[in-house]
């Protein structure tokens, strides 16, 4: 009981007020025979006992802080500013409501358009949303959109097999309820020029991944076109922190830029909360989803903001909305807006460049042991492919003994790729930890 | 105002700092790949503080006051959550790590699913909905895989009450099932007799209701087991809205009335805070006959044997609608509904929803004078008013509630439930003390005054934030979304031409 402050006194002035004698009597229009369950609930604990459990519970994991992490598909552990975590964890933020009260809310409302404003620039985009629940919701919300541009009159949704496999898996769980869309272009090998092949006057959008889940850069130039010259979208699921150095989206022609926010000043949290970015041309942006900010000023002529073309949302559209998203990833986009800012201009393209650096390091000294051998057929950011000779599992246990987590087992989600193991390498990896990791893998395959 | 960050910085000045690269570069990829601008702000990092710091002071939250926000249940935070989400073997653990190296956070899991199964009588947990609505598509969702195994393809039609939150109606929508809309009787109960009628008439139509109960009015529909067994005898299945879940811990059990599927809002009834819009949790529990379509993955204990400590594992169910996001949900929020529950325990939990209807009931009772109550009886977590007097045209719900603010008060929800005109819908929670529920109290009494003796003193409120009104029609209309300048355009041809008639 120890967040509610009632004394004995007033429980019993408060329940005179509305006339009754126990707080049992409000609850007269509850089915007798349901009301007042038992509750097999443990006993109460105090704050210490709380936390000793916890940690308990915490420590029982192998975390990136006791292990030296090159274990990356879709969620990379970078470095967070510390002011990051101090701003999100002012009261001020985190304990309020979503602005429907601009007046009580100007903090967050400039903090989602400096954060539209970020994710703009980071993307070559004209208009973001304040987020959706992850990378792979958001790519599933521009399926929606790009229905909505093309009418409803094309039901073709071309994803290419070198996005997330999770992203693909929820896209296709959000779309259940529409039998007559068709997912086409991931279930093989489709490298961009076949996908471009599949383009027709029926597909409204075509999904491919930059860098893609194997961290490689594909050639995308002859994309945009191909894919407008049928009248399709290009979207485009992204890795954000890749962007302090490569050519946005924008310039590559996508129409609507998704991708998780996870890089971007945000912990691990074994799968969240991360951060669904959507960003897109001023001319879709009626077509989205999700909350909007923009500027306006209010009775007296000042700057301020407001959330804006409301009338796409749930509440106010109820059955004609698009999506039904209401609550976000709020105090996400704070933490992204806060990294943004204190990374800055200068601090994004040095650790794209670190990651990028650290990463080619990385592979070509694992390239060059026996029993190992990465692709290096296309570009690639702070991910590789590394074909190994041992099992995945088995080489991960080895490398664990070491006190490493290695990167994830593909052959788990591509039959073509068994015994490939992807490795990512950021700025939290010191050359010793690379070495140490390249040492240790030369080691397991000569045992 | 405080400027954008944009206009505090200077060329070159930089905030974060990173280390030397330590290790040879690499050849870079070719120059087409590479950017040549980025458009971020260049400022220090006591220029992001402030900023920072700047921005939260314009903000309204719990931490400052009273927050009765009706429908979103805005209770005090506890600092302890926030501190064990943060732990490091929970903050750095990777969404991909092996099980064997996730014990603890599958622990955490396992018991956070059967305590919400327990607390809400149903028999499995999935955590993975990232928010209610989240919820609601996968709840939909499995009510549609279960028909299309069942029942093939003919079962298209939801019920949903015209009281219903928004999500409702959209959430039907988007799982591609067609709304039907139910009436409210003089009550403000779902009408029984039309439910009755359209039962007959769509038997074999009807896939399913969706209800919050309490209704979104803030009422016990005591007529629920009647509703649950007519939809069920028509063959459709039944979705509770959790959204008002505060009001039911150890009063009564969801699953046990019958339905068969809800969300829980994690960031409502267990305390995890609302973010300024998230991140939530929407979990899901259902009964057995749809616990195999469960959206994946869901931890379980993969072997037990006696004295060992089980073994944890995560798992799609079998027939599982699929994925909703990557990874399992967002376990930070998991964290700190566990904490909840367990500083909390057995009588804690039921002594929560216990006095969020005791501090409704109470603030109900003194306002009935001063304000139409259009449905004047017992409430649960939260009641509605009406925000207008016939002797007053001039003055809308919306005016109080800008008026409130310059009480220090955040206003209730406004205009909904849509069915009450100039709704004000007025939801205290348990954790508030009698002295802020009589400063509230005392605030609405005065502005029902100021109503009637001078009515611009709302019409034109609030006097006292940061900024007056705001203008939402030109929000709109401009369309200003974002400050930073735009790139050069990707079509290297009008780039091309752009740059030629430059020189």
């Amino acid at each position: 009981m120890s967040y509610i402050p009632h004394t004995d006194a007033e429980r019993q002035q408060m329940l005179s007020a509305i006339g009754v004698t126990t707080i049992e009597d409000l609850f007269e229009a509850v089915p007798a025979s349901h009301r007042f369950p038992s509750l097999n609930l443990p006993e109460a604990m105090s704050e210490m006992e709380v936390m000793a459990e916890l940690l308990a519970f915490a420590e029982a994991n192998e975390h990136s802080q006791d292990y030296v992490t090159f274990r990356g598909a879709g969620a990379y552990h970078h470095f967070i500013p510390s002011v990051v975590n101090h701003i999100i964890s002012r009261g001020e933020f985190y304990t309020a409501y979503t602005p429907y009260q601009p007046e009580l809310s100007q903090g967050t409302l400039q903090v989602i358009y400096e954060y539209q404003s970020m994710m703009c620039a980071l993307l070559g985009m004209e208009a973001a949303n304040a987020s959706h629940y992850d990378g792979a919701t958001s790519l599933a919300e521009s399926v929606t959109v790009a229905l909505e541009v093309t009418r409803h009159k094309r039901n073709k949704i071309i994803l290419s097999h070198s996005i997330h496999p999770q992203y693909r898996e929820v896209v296709r769980t959000y779309h259940q309820g529409n039998p007559a869309l068709r997912f086409v272009g991931d279930r093989g090998r489709a490298d961009i020029p076949d996908l471009i092949d599949m383009l027709d006057d029926s597909t409204a959008m075509l999904a491919i991944s930059y860098p893609n889940f194997f961290g490689q850069i594909d050639d995308l130039k002859q994309l945009a076109d191909k894919a407008h010259a049928v009248g399709a979208l290009l979207v485009m699921v992204v890795n954000p922190l890749a962007m302090g150095m490569l050519k946005s989206p924008g310039e590559l022609g996508a129409d609507i830029v998704v991708g998780e926010g996870q890089s971007l000043g945000i912990p691990l949290s074994y799968g969240g909360p991360y951060l669904g970015f959507f960003a897109t041309r001023q001319q879709y942006v009626r077509k989205i989803a999700g909350r909007i900010v923009g500027e306006t000023v209010d009775t007296a002529g000042k700057r301020g903001f407001t959330m804006t073309l409301r009338p796409r949302e749930q509440d106010i559209r109820r059955e004609k909305a698009t999506s039904n998203i209401c609550t976000n990833q709020g105090l996400m986009s704070v933490a992204t807006a806060v990294y943004l800012s204190v990374m800055g201009k200068a601090g994004m393209k040095q650790v794209a460049s670190l990651n990028y650096h650290k990463a080619h390091y990385a592979a070509q000294q694992i390239n060059q042991l026996d029993g190992y051998q990465v692709d290096m057929s296309k570009p690639f950011f702070n991910e590789f492919m590394v074909k190994c000779s041992r099992s995945v599992q088995y080489t991960n246990d080895q490398l664990l003994n070491d006190g490493i987590i290695g990167g994830i087992d593909l052959g788990e989600y591509y039959d073509h790729l068994r015994g490939v193991m992807l490795v990512a390498v950021t700025e939290m990896n010191t050359r010793d930890e690379i070495d140490g990791l390249v040492s240790a893998l030369e080691r397991i395959a000569k045992e | 105002m405080e400027p954008l960050i944009y206009e505090l910085g200077a060329n070159g000045r930089t905030g974060a700092l990173l280390p030397k690269l330590d290790v040879p570069i690499s050849s870079m990829p070719d120059a087409d790949w590479l950017r040549d601008e980025l458009n971020l702000p260049e400022v220090s990092e006591l220029q992001v503080v402030r900023h920072f710091t700047n921005l939260s002071q314009l903000n309204y939250a719990i931490d400052k006051g009273f927050y009765p926000l009706g429908s979103c249940t805005m209770k005090y935070n506890p600092r302890l959550n926030e501190d064990t989400a943060r732990l490091a073997g929970f903050a750095h653990l990777h969404p991909l790590a092996d099980a064997s190296g996730a014990q603890g956070a599958l622990a955490l899991m396992v018991h956070l699913q059967d305590w919400l199964g327990e607390i809400s009588g149903f028999d499995a947990v999935s955590l993975a909905p990232a928010a209610g609505a989240q919820g609601e598509l996968a709840g939909i969702l499995m009510i549609r895989k279960y028909h299309l195994e069942h029942d093939g393809e003919k079962r298209t039609k939801i019920l949903v009450p015209n009281s219903a939150h928004g999500t409702n109606p959209a959430t039907v929508s988007m799982a591609g099932f067609e709304v039907m809309e139910l009436p409210s009787d003089t009550n403000g109960n779902v009408d029984l007799a039309y439910l009755k009628r359209i039962c007959q008439e769509q038997r074999e139509y009807i896939a399913g209701m969706m209800i919050t109960l309490p209704s979104t009015l803030g009422l016990f529909d005591s007529q629920i087991v009647e509703i649950i067994d007519t939809v069920h005898d028509a063959g459709g299945l039944m979705y509770m809205d959790g959204a008002n879940m505060n009001a039911l811990m150890g009063i009564v059990k969801p699953g046990k009335l019958g339905f068969d599927v809800m969300h829980y809002n994690l960031h409502k009834t267990f305390s995890t805070p609302h973010g300024g819009g998230g991140p939530g949790c929407g979990a899901v529990g259902v009964n057995a006959r749809l616990k195999p379509y469960l959206p994946g993955p869901v931890a379980e204990v993969a072997e037990a044997n006696g004295e060992e400590p089980p073994l944890y594992r995560l798992a799609i169910p079998e027939k599982s609608i699929g994925r909703l996001k990557a990874f399992h949900g967002n376990f930070g929020m998991f964290v700190r509904a566990y904490t909840y529950i367990r500083i909390n325990g057995e009588d804690g939990i039921k002594q929560v929803s216990r006095h969020a209807v005791l501090n409704a009931n109470y603030i109900r009772v003194n306002l009935r004078d001063d304000y139409t109550v259009p449905y004047d009886r017992y409430c649960a977590h939260e009641f509605v008013l009406e925000g207008h007097w016939a002797d007053v045209p001039s003055v809308h719900a919306l005016d109080i509630s800008k008026r409130l603010m310059d009480y220090g008060i955040h206003p209730p929800t406004n205009y909904f439930p849509l069915i009450v005109p100039e709704a004000l819908l007025i939801e205290p929670t348990e954790t508030e003390s009698k002295q802020t529920l009589d400063g509230f109290i005392d605030a609405m009494k005065q502005i029902a005054k100021e109503a009637h003796e001078n009515p611009t003193l709302l019409t034109e409120a609030p006097h006292t934030t940061a900024t007056r009104r705001l203008d939402e029609i030109l929000a709109a209309k401009q369309l200003v979304l974002c400050c930073a300048p735009a790139l050069p355009s990707w079509n290297i041809e009008e780039k091309k031409s752009r740059e030629g008639s430059l020189t």
